[in-house]
């Protein structure tokens, strides 16, 4: 069973997330997780809520671009953090759960705003039953 | 990068021949030194979107040039909508109308040194920064749409600001052509809370004392003299712009194929100028320009009353607005024959000479002030577009200091709380809700800026009016 997990990599002016998974959804919901800690310290984020996620794109890459704005979305209309995300992917649709709550700057101490994910160094793979999901995000 | 890539057109002009799938030439203007230490990724970039369909004379970067998304950071591209050319949702970049503000004080840097404790407190109360942050005004539908079409002389009539300022802004406070009706509900929803805020990142707002004046004529009809005080404004166009470059991106380069459009890269998203989808993005960009200008017009506001309850005979006047992320439409001479072009400036500063028609009255003679940001601890410039620069990049200079550290390595090699300290021993207060937040934007993270700006006005691209270096810097 491949081990799942995130890292960050290097870009001049942001930073890139990188998730890996067993599956495809696994190495996609750990790419949120990345995503979170540019902001913030996911650990320190309590998975209060649960907020629904719906996107549909026509190839992998494109979806996971999406998956990553529509928590950015999120993160900016409800004012909340995430730290715990759920992926279904069936064909073009993914359908998500983010689990968070609301931002405490004392408690969260929240770096820096996301403006969106990137189609930099965009890329979504398989080798040797570990998925990698990529990209970079602009902040 | 490499300088056998480039035929060195003169000590300050670097260019690269057309190959492959190049349509045009492209340039970049350096000295050996920021050349030789830019990023590599530029040259792929800039030589890509020399690529793009209906390109006009050639692919520009500006001194302070970095990895973008499809543009270079510092680029700059024109276009012909009637020989195919296209718009670039990349090509503008998320941040739309992203830009500088400068404001005169006609403080003296001692009546801020006495309060400069309190005063920095104050401005950090006042401007909203950073992440959860919320502006003090909420837009209705009706309002919204208001502000979209009507940029800052909408700012104006809500009572932010005075008239007085809309002549010192680009396009007069208001982008013409702006479709409201083209945003998108979510990008619309992004935007509820968050008119009037700094945002994060790069964004700051400094209190800057003028250290040196360049060009006295210029720097005295700016109203900028040595040791007296002027405030910097940078941010954009906030969760909206960023929304609207999120979903242009993705429309372009779903639509691109079917313009068949070959696109390098995925980032070069793009679509014809005469097309559905470019006219959408059109309507749309414009809209978030006018939201970027009504959000620094907030600001200045608010930046003004907090000044006035320390100082209430001074009356902060705005020196100029600038917007360093934008695609406009402007008239330039090309081989002897004046065309309408569509100018992409992706992290790059509109630059006009004297005389030029759009400036107004006050600036004609000087040329278009050009606001060029450094970081929190080093300074910043103040220059002043030149004749030359028409010539060079369709009117166009460098925006800031630009990058040269990743945000994760200047984690790894600073600490913000020892940042603060230090810049506080140098006399710079600095204002943030996030220590973390500081460590990533050091100064050290950046080039040097004043070797960017001596780049710039060496090759011609503007000229040096003055230097201001911080007193107070709030960050998001």
């Amino acid at each position: 069973m491949a081990e799942a997990g995130w890292e960050h990599f290097h870009h001049v002016a942001d930073i890139g997330v990188r998730g890996y998974g067993a599956t495809v959804e696994e190495a996609f919901a750990q790419t949120a997780l990345a995503l979170t800690a540019v902001i913030a310290d996911p650990a320190v984020i309590v998975p209060r809520l649960p907020v629904a996620i719906e996107c549909t794109a026509p190839d992998q890459e494109l979806l996971l671009v999406d998956w990553l704005n529509a928590i950015i979305y999120e993160m900016a209309t409800r004012a909340m953090l995430f730290s715990r995300f759920t992926v279904r992917i069936a064909g073009e649709l993914l359908i998500g759960e983010a689990w968070g709550e609301r931002v405490e700057v004392a408690r969260h101490r929240p770096a820096v705003e996301v403006k969106g994910a990137t189609y930099t160094a965009l890329r979504v793979s398989e080798e040797g039953g570990r998925w990698l999901a990529q990209c970079v995000v602009d902040v | 990068m490499d300088l056998n890539l480039f035929t060195r057109h003169d000590a300050y002009t670097w260019r690269i021949n057309p190959r492959g799938r190049m349509r045009v030439p492209a340039v970049i203007f350096a000295d050996e030194r920021l050349i030789r230490e830019m990023d590599d990724k530029v040259y792929e970039q800039v030589t890509n979107v020399a690529t793009l369909p209906g390109i006009v004379k050639a692919a520009y970067a500006m001194p302070d040039a970095h990895w973008g998304y499809g543009f270079p950071i510092g680029g700059v591209a024109a276009f012909d909508a009637e020989a195919g050319g296209v718009v670039s949702a990349g090509g503008v970049g998320f941040d739309i109308s992203c830009g500088v503000r400068t404001l005169t004080t006609g403080l003296a840097a001692d009546e801020i040194l006495a309060r400069q404790q309190e005063l920095a407190l104050a401005l950090a109360r006042a401007i909203p920064a950073g992440v959860g942050s919320t502006g003090g005004l909420r837009l209705d539908a009706k309002g919204m749409d208001a502000m979209l079409a009507g940029g800052a002389r909408w700012a104006v009539a809500e009572g932010y600001g005075t008239r007085e300022d809309l002549a010192r802004i680009e396009e007069g406070g208001q982008m013409s052509g702006a479709v409201p009706e083209e945003v998108s509900d979510h990008a619309k929803k992004r935007q509820r809370d968050e008119m009037g805020t700094l945002g994060s990142g790069n964004h700051y707002l400094e209190v800057q004392q003028v250290m040196e004046v360049y060009d006295p004529a210029a720097a005295a009809l700016f109203g900028l003299r040595v040791g007296e005080v002027v405030v910097s404004i940078h941010c954009g166009s906030r969760g909206l712009g960023h929304q609207i470059g999120t979903e242009f991106m993705k429309r372009m380069a779903l639509a691109a194929s079917r313009y068949g459009i070959q696109l390098p890269d995925r980032e070069l998203a793009c679509a014809p100028i005469n097309s559905p989808d470019g006219q959408a993005y059109l309507g749309a960009m414009r809209a978030a320009i006018n939201c970027a200008l009504a959000n620094r017009q907030i600001l200045t506001h608010l930046t003004r009353a907090a000044f006035s309850d320390f100082f209430p005979q001074a009356e902060p006047a705005l020196l100029y607005d600038v917007s360093h992320n934008t695609c406009k439409v402007e008239e330039h001479e090309v081989d002897g024959r004046c065309r309408q072009l569509y100018i992409h400036r992706k992290g790059a500063t509109r630059a006009f000479g004297p005389g030029h028609g759009e400036l107004p009255e006050i600036y004609r003679d000087t040329g278009q002030p050009v606001l060029i940001g450094g970081t929190m601890g080093t300074e910043s410039y103040i220059l002043a577009g030149t004749a030359a620069s028409e010539g060079q990049a369709f009117s166009s200079a460098c925006h800031g200091a630009g990058r040269a550290m990743s945000r994760h390595a200047a984690l790894k090699k600073w600490r913000g709380r020892q940042l603060v300290d230090e810049l506080a021993g140098r006399g710079i207060l600095i204002r943030s809700p996030s220590s973390r937040g500081v460590a990533e934007e050091a100064p050290g993270a950046y080039k040097d800026v004043s070797a960017v700006v001596e780049a710039a006005h060496q090759a011609g691209l503007a000229r040096k009016v003055a230097r201001v270096e911080p007193l107070i810097c709030i960050k998001g």
